[in-house]
């Protein structure tokens, strides 16, 4: 009974205001704007945070991941005389970090180096990454063709290496490339498997020269992966960077170890652990521990932060579409002083008469919001055609407008719907 | 009238007690009603006279509860309803008292059948018995087929017709009228006297409000105003 009366007062708002269409229309545009910049705003920041949460949430929350840097003094002593700096992750280091701790359930240590490669006839630069088995535990990847690292590879130190799937569509590598020979620098190895490299284009950190600067976490990287004790073997510790002053070598040991630990509530006293001890056995401040589950609060924050920012942006927006809700109701009370006067001396109480307009202008704002919404929910859209960003809809930042525009109506529609109430029926029926 | 029999009590639907409205003008303060006691009875028919200013006005508004007593009593059915809250006032109007006006007063975006409605709507009841209810006083008024029309596509006697069936749709004890046939012309003013007496007939206590002696020969009463007092009642009284 009582929805039944509702419904009859909302199709009877709607009556009123399409008495009225150019001017409803109007009137809701500025709701319309509003809503729809709320819904294409928080499609943007959704979409923006997203890859980047995606990118670190990739890394595990489990892991944390130590990184050589080239320290600032570092760079300060180069001289002329010592073109050989030394920096960075020892084979030590990972020892005493995976041994250490009873948190960490596994450790891997990673050697980033480029090397010129060679397939048949093609040749590319490849990143190639000594490191051992538990690598493809911690940055797991389908298998397209053969096999991954095996412990026995470590043990016969055989010349293997796995490819991903991008760097091996570059050197024409196949299914049929398994068992053929790939030429690494001067090296020859032989191509045990193809894994899948995974899309994306946001990268945390960047890889400069093979050295570490932040998180590397080898997406698109045309990779290798081969056995570490091999890639010591060939390759030495030492790498040289011809420069326009002459040579520059740098001597690293690892360039990451990455460590998964048991629990995620142990993540940050592990990392803490871990730092203190590293920080013992280095003069210099040349490693960072990075936890990707801090990042990820951090970037979480973040965007909070960026949506409150869009959010108020748009909430003036509506604000200002509010405001000429509130402006044209009030003329229509005036308009319709004598409807209010008929009706109040029929017997309407005055919280009827205020009903009556609460409902017209709750109408006529969450009708703006819904077709704001269907704007909203198109400019994402064509933003990311054009502009290439990503955009996120989530059903929140459909509802949440929604409920801010009917919000909105019923706000700025309580003081024209007051004074409607207020009216004095006689003045009112002798009004022209 | 001051010792009244109780037959006559029993008759008597609503009364004024030493009734004072004052209004404040700027600063000048205007006696609109200046005392007046005077009882009316159950289905009489009424016309309250006099030129502007007389408080004829005043007195509709009073009686027909759109309007509060600054001082003094109005007894309602036996109930004093001079302190009643603006609520209370809009209830009684709505279940007990009808209006009718000089300029119609329809709502012109409503159809006939709606604006027919409207007591109804506000009385809660449910579309299909209002839509019956307004079909039935529609016919009683002569105005079958002009339910869908809006009051703009009506004639000035029509619209009237329509604001008295509109009147009568609550089944009111009493049905005011406020120059009813002020924007009419004679011969369809008279029809709608016709359709006033013929209501009465039927037992509808009936306030009209009139300054044309034509208009007010069709009441049994008629009561002549001037300053705010009752100069004088003549009819069959």
């Amino acid at each position: 009974m009582h929805q039944v009366k509702l419904v009859r007062n909302i199709w009877s708002g709607i009556e009123n205001l399409l008495l009225h269409k150019l001017r409803s229309f109007l009137t809701m545009l500025g709701i319309v704007f509003g809503v729809g910049s709320v819904v294409a705003m928080l499609a943007v920041g959704e979409g923006a945070s997203k890859e980047a949460l995606e990118q670190i949430r990739k890394l595990g929350s489990n892991n944390i991941i130590i990184s050589s840097i080239k320290s600032v003094e570092e760079e300060a002593t180069t001289t002329a005389h010592s073109h050989m700096s030394i920096y960075g992750l020892t084979y030590e280091d990972y020892t005493r970090v995976a041994e250490s701790f009873s948190t960490i359930k596994q450790a891997v240590p990673v050697k980033l180096m480029r090397k010129e490669s060679r397939l048949g006839e093609r040749a590319m630069e490849l990143r190639v990454v000594g490191t051992t088995p538990v690598w493809f535990d911690l940055v797991p990847r389908p298998i397209i063709a053969g096999r991954v690292l095996m412990p026995e590879d470590a043990k016969k130190q055989a010349p293997v290496a796995v490819l991903t799937e991008f760097g091996a569509r570059k050197l024409l590598a196949t299914e049929h490339t398994i068992g053929q020979s790939v030429r690494i620098g001067s090296d020859v190895f032989e191509v045990v498997g193809i894994v899948r490299s995974q899309g994306g284009v946001v990268q945390v950190g960047k890889s400069q020269g093979g050295q570490a600067e932040n998180i590397q976490i080898p997406d698109q990287e045309v990779d290798a992966y081969i056995p570490i004790e091999v890639a010591r073997k060939y390759f030495g510790d030492i790498t040289t960077r011809m420069t326009t002053g002459g040579r520059e070598q740098e001597k690293v040991e690892l360039h990451q170890i990455i460590v998964e630990v048991d629990a995620t509530e142990d993540v940050e006293l592990t990392a803490r652990g871990i730092e203190e001890m590293i920080k013992r056995f280095h003069k210099k401040v040349d490693y960072k521990v990075i936890e990707p589950l801090a990042l990820l609060k951090q970037a979480e924050d973040t965007k909070r932060r960026f949506n409150i920012v869009l959010g108020s942006i748009a909430g003036i927006s509506l604000l200002v579409g509010g405001i000429g809700i509130m402006n044209i109701m009030l003329a229509s009370v005036t308009e319709r002083t004598r409807e209010i006067g008929i009706r109040r001396a029929i017997g309407a109480k005055r919280k009827q008469i205020i009903g009556q307009f609460l409902i017209e202008t709750s109408v006529l704002s969450t009708m703006g919001g819904l077709i704001g919404i269907g704007f909203g929910v198109l400019v994402p859209f064509v933003i990311t055609y054009f502009a290439r960003m990503p955009t996120v809809i989530t059903p929140q930042s459909i509802l949440l407008p929604l409920f801010i525009s009917a919000g909105v109506g019923i706000i700025f529609g309580l003081y024209p719907a007051m004074r409607a109430a207020k009216v004095d029926p006689i003045v009112a029926l002798r009004h022209e | 009238m001051d010792n009244q029999s109780p037959s006559a009590c029993e008759a008597e639907i609503v009364r004024l007690e030493n009734a004072e409205k004052i209004y404040l003008m700027g600063k000048e303060q205007v006696r609109a009603l200046a005392g007046v006691t005077i009882s009316f009875e159950r289905g009489g028919f009424w016309a309250i006279m006099g030129p502007s200013g007389s408080g004829k006005s005043t007195m509709m508004n009073v009686l027909g509860c759109l309007d509060r007593l600054t001082r003094g009593h109005y007894i309602l059915e036996g109930r004093d309803v001079s302190t009643l809250d603006d609520d209370s006032l809009s209830e009684l109007r709505l279940r007990h008292l009808g209006f009718i006006f000089q300029s119609f007063n329809l709502i012109p975006q409503l159809t006939v059948q709606r604006n027919i409605e409207l007591p109804l709507y506000y009385l809660g009841w449910d579309a299909h018995a209002s839509s019956e209810r307004a079909q039935e006083l529609a016919c009683k008024v002569g105005l079958e087929g002009r339910l869908n029309h809006r009051p703009t596509e009506l004639s000035g006697g029509q619209m009237q017709r329509v604001a008295i069936a509109r009147a009568l749709a609550n089944d009111p004890q009493i049905l005011f009228a406020d120059e009813p046939t002020g924007n009419l012309d004679t011969a369809t003013g008279e029809q709608i006297l016709e359709v006033l007496v013929e209501l009465n007939e039927q037992g509808k206590t009936i306030i009209m409000v009139t300054h044309e002696l034509n208009v007010a020969a069709h009441a049994k009463h008629r009561l002549h105003m001037l300053d705010g007092l009752i100069e004088r009642v003549d009819g069959d009284y």
